[in-house]
């Protein structure tokens, strides 16, 4: 449906978005002890979602993520909500934080605090707010530009 | 311990009911029926222990860094509520089992009733004043619901949000109310300050907010009006809401404060004697005149509270004690009252007792239980309403100041009432002359017998009224225990089914006769109807004063909010420069340690500096959009110089992104900025710019010239390995140390994102002539819509 479909432009995403994306995980869980965190990795996911949607409109955005953007806003938010009332549970504290380590053999520690989960919720929630953006802005535009190429057409 | 148990199943059930009612249908308020059921077996057996004396009692923190506990506490008044919350309670639903057809939203109207329940329960055990007014909103939020259950009616949804504005505003008076007074007596516990019973004139200015907000939920004059405007609830809720308990929640709170600061407070009393009765007499003449059945049992119930607030508020220990016996009596028959209209409604489908004729033989059970209802309601012996009236009439025969002032109030509002009551039953149940009947009456022959079940809770609660009367012994023992438990000495007295011959039962008798008289001649009054219709209702100052409200909102939006993006932006920023610069003005200590660590930095910032100067320059929308990214990128890197890689990040990820959603914005603008509708003048912007940089400046070499501690850094650097487990100190920020900020924010971002999409929805829905659907996210197809030439070209 868009004008001018690049292949160049395809071919080079299909590579691009599945590292970024991977890229945005590992910001995400590495982002206790190293740059990164749930905000910068969501931002990256975000990216993802806006090259993707330069390359094939909300449609490819429709593809990448066929979930609604509320879910993502509204799970972001239940989810940090529910680490808080965790906190009740392992801290006496709401947003009360906990440490948990296990030993996974050869492979060695793996250490998690609550931080983790609370920072998923905010990756989704800057993840369904570009998604909202995007849905929201975009599809409009592109309903103009067909309409427009519609108009001109005919 | 039981007391929580009683909540935490109405909790429970509500939570169940509001999930599978799509499945059961209107099966769901049997399950519903469980958590009032829980209650009432709990309150039962509560019950030995309180008639001893005993006060049921638990605790448990809530806030406690502001010392707020939740104590509750149930004494005898307040077992005498439960028993009528719950008892009513699992009654109405069974009524409204049978009263509903199988629908979808049946889950909901039972969680919302369900909740109502456990809030009245809170609200009538909790000690403490603020556990006490969270349950009160509690009770006006799932009434507005409830009132407006029909959201597709416009006029419920209007009833709905009267009696929320009026109930709510009463709500706010009693949270100011209450935290005078309990500041005044120095706790937040109910029972304490009773005890208490400060005196001063903060003290009396928090009365009087209190009374307000009682005034209000338990519709008294001038407050009155929303009663009957609620009577758009299902039926129901009228019978369980709107006269068994929730407007008996403002009694509840007089009834406590009433006996404790009458005697301190000079004019409590007489208000209350004079708001109560005027209540009861205005409530009365207008039952007389409704054509609705609903309508007339609503103005009943309006003087039955106005009835009940003369006795309890009045303070005097008889007085009291004749409230607690009026109250427990209107909420058996004005409950039955209300279940029986339900009854009528369904079978003959409708209200209007100038349709309805000779339909009490089709439901002799419903029939005959009304008319008991309504006899006691009017005070025919041998019911509990007359018992209860008579004890009213001692109690006001008994008194020492103001005895003939009380005695006639409460004789001509209870000949209203005897009037109003037989206007009901014959309205609703008999064989009328056609010259009182309308052309669409409706045929006796069509109206179905209604369900046995459905008759069924309706006709217990008469079996009551009846039941109470004939054995006194045990229930004038709790309303004595009730009085007792509100006034020292309000259970020396005794519910008697026949006192003997004595002035209150001539004037028993009396209301009785004239009652029928002014029923009969009424017509004789006519010109006194027409008369009293000319008088301004308190609706249309509600009105009024609504419309005056919107107006002075459309006024003053219509001068803050002109529509012009540079003059808000002007505005915010002036306010900027306004109010921090005259603070900085006044001589901050400015110190610059260094003016650039390396020659790398001095060059980005000058970088910076000439894209800032390009954004403001440039015309061409998609470069200035470019040269603003270019700023942001540029101080990305004088983030990485400065070694805050988390900083640079964000930055760099948010410039990037804010490029590409411009992007999407500018394709719907023209190529070139155009010369704006409202011309701020390139001097002012320069000006307005200049001081916000220079401003901005200076704060920031103030802020870190004038910092004397020693700043949270260092502590965050210490503690964000051992305490947070992570070396990332700012991520332990964000996600541990001041994680509340960042939970709010993110609430803050999602909220206004949904916000903000359904607003460019509905422009969009605008555009495109409503071919959207709400909630939808079809793309408009673009082939018939006119667009709006802009974009064409």
């Amino acid at each position: 449906m868009r004008p001018r479909p690049s292949t160049v432009l395809d071919t080079v995403l299909d590579g691009i978005l599945r590292t970024a994306l991977l890229f945005s995980f590992f910001l995400l869980f590495a982002g206790h002890n190293a740059p990164g965190g749930g905000f910068v990795g969501g931002l990256t996911a975000a990216a993802v979602l806006v090259l993707r949607y330069a390359a094939d409109g909300s449609e490819g955005v429709d593809r990448l993520v066929p979930y609604s953007e509320n879910l993502f806003l509204g799970g972001g938010v239940v989810i940090a909500t529910l680490v808080g009332l965790g906190g009740f549970v392992w801290a006496d504290a709401f947003l009360g934080s906990a440490k948990v380590e296990q030993s996974v053999g050869v492979l060695g520690k793996l250490k998690a605090t609550s931080a983790l989960p609370f920072d998923i919720g905010v990756y989704f929630v800057v993840v369904g707010l570009v998604l909202a953006i995007l849905r929201a802005l975009g599809r409009d535009a592109d309903a103009d530009e067909e309409r427009a190429a519609a108009g001109g057409g005919a | 311990m039981q007391l929580v148990v009683a909540l935490a199943a109405h909790v429970l059930v509500a939570l169940v009911v509001g999930l599978t009612g799509r499945r059961l249908g209107r099966h769901v308020l049997l399950l519903a029926a469980l958590a009032p059921a829980i209650a009432f077996g709990i309150a039962v057996s509560a019950t030995p222990a309180v008639l001893d004396g005993e006060v049921v009692r638990m605790s448990a923190d809530w806030v406690p860094g502001m010392g707020l506990t939740v104590d509750l506490a149930l004494d005898a008044f307040g077992l005498l509520f439960w028993w009528i919350i719950a008892g009513v309670g699992v009654l109405i639903m069974l009524y409204a089992w049978r009263y509903f057809e199988d629908r979808d939203d049946l889950g909901r109207f039972a969680a919302l009733l369900v909740t109502f329940a456990g809030a009245m329960l809170l609200l009538t055990s909790a000690d403490d004043v603020y556990a006490l007014f969270v349950a009160w909103e509690i009770t006006s939020i799932t009434s507005y619901l409830l009132i407006g259950f029909n959201d597709r009616d416009t006029a419920a949804r209007a009833s709905a949000l009267q009696a929320l504005l009026v109930t709510g505003g009463g709500g706010l008076a009693l949270l100011g109310g209450l935290v005078l007074v309990s500041q005044g007596a120095g706790t937040s516990s109910l029972s304490g300050i009773l005890a208490a019973a400060p005196t001063g004139g903060v003290v009396e200015a928090g009365l009087v907010l209190v009374l307000l907000g009682a005034m209000t939920k338990s519709a008294q004059v001038p407050f009155h009006f929303w009663l009957p405007g609620a009577m758009s609830a299902p039926t129901p809720v009228s019978a369980y809401l709107h006269s068994a308990t929730m407007v008996k929640a403002g009694i509840y709170l007089l009834a406590r404060f009433g006996p404790a600061f009458a005697p301190s407070v000079d004019w409590w009393t007489t208000t209350l004697v004079v708001v109560g009765g005027s209540t009861m007499l205005l409530g009365g003449w207008r039952a007389l005149r409704e054509t609705d059945l609903k309508a007339l049992l609503a103005f009943g119930t309006v003087s039955q509270l106005g009835f009940i607030v003369l006795l309890v508020g009045h303070g005097d220990p008889e007085m009291v004690f004749a409230g607690v016996a009026v109250l427990l009596a209107h909420s058996l028959f004005k409950a039955t009252l209300f279940m029986s209209v339900g009854v009528v409604d369904h079978a003959a489908h409708t209200r209007d007792v100038r349709r309805l004729q000779g339909i009490g033989r089709i439901m002799p059970v419903t029939a005959v239980a009304a008319t008991l209802a309504a006899a006691s309601m009017a005070g025919v012996i041998p019911l509990f309403g007359f018992v209860s009236k008579e004890a009213a009439l001692y109690a006001a025969y008994h008194l020492d100041a103001g005895k003939l002032v009380v005695l006639g109030l409460i004789t001509a509002g209870s000949v209203l009432t005897a009037a109003y009551a037989i206007r009901f039953v014959r309205g609703a149940f008999l064989n009328k002359p056609d010259d009182e009947l309308r052309g669409d009456a409706v045929d006796p022959a069509d109206v179905h017998a209604p369900d046995r079940l459905f008759e069924l809770p309706g006709a217990l609660l008469t079996v009551l009224t009846v039941v109470f009367a004939l054995v006194l012994a045990p229930i004038d023992e709790v309303v004595a225990l009730a009085a007792g438990s509100l006034v020292e000495g309000g259970d020396g007295f005794h519910l008697e089914l026949w006192h003997g011959l004595g002035i209150p039962l001539y004037l028993s008798t009396g209301i009785l006769v004239l009652g029928a008289i002014l029923w009969r001649w009424q017509s004789l009054a006519a010109p006194l109807f027409r008369l009293s219709e000319r008088v301004p209702e308190a609706r249309s100052a509600y009105r009024g004063g609504l419309r005056g409200l919107f107006e002075l909102a459309d006024r003053t939006v219509a001068i803050v909010q002109p529509g012009s993006l540079p003059i808000y932006l002007g505005v915010i920023l002036m306010t900027l420069v306004i109010l921090p610069g005259t603070v900085l003005l006044r001589g901050v200590p400015i110190e610059i340690e260094e003016f650039a660590s390396s020659p790398l930095q001095a060059a980005v910032a000058a970088g910076i500096v000439a894209a800032a100067i390009g954004t403001a320059v440039v015309r061409k929308r998609l470069s200035t959009v470019l040269l603003l990214g270019g700023v942001g990128f540029g101080v990305a890197v004088l983030f990485v110089l400065h070694g805050a890689p988390d900083l640079a990040l964000t930055q760099l990820l948010i410039d990037t992104l804010s490029i590409g959603i411009f992007v999407l914005v500018l394709r719907k603008l023209p190529e070139n900025f155009t010369a704006p509708a409202f011309r701020l003048g390139n001097g002012v912007r320069i000006v307005i710019s200049l001081a916000v940089g220079g401003l901005v400046t200076i704060m920031a070499l103030a802020v870190t010239t004038v910092r004397t501690g020693a700043g949270s850094a260092d502590q965050f650097l210490a503690r964000a390995l051992p305490e947070g487990g992570g070396k990332n100190v700012v991520n332990v920020i964000l996600t541990d140390f001041r994680a509340l900020d960042t939970l709010g924010e993110v609430t803050v971002l999602a909220v206004a994102a949904v916000g903000v999409l359904s607003m460019v929805r509905a422009t969009r829905q605008d555009d495109d002539g409503s071919e959207v659907e709400p909630g939808t996210d079809t793309p408009g197809d673009g082939e018939d819509a006119a667009e709006p030439a802009e974009v064409a070209s």
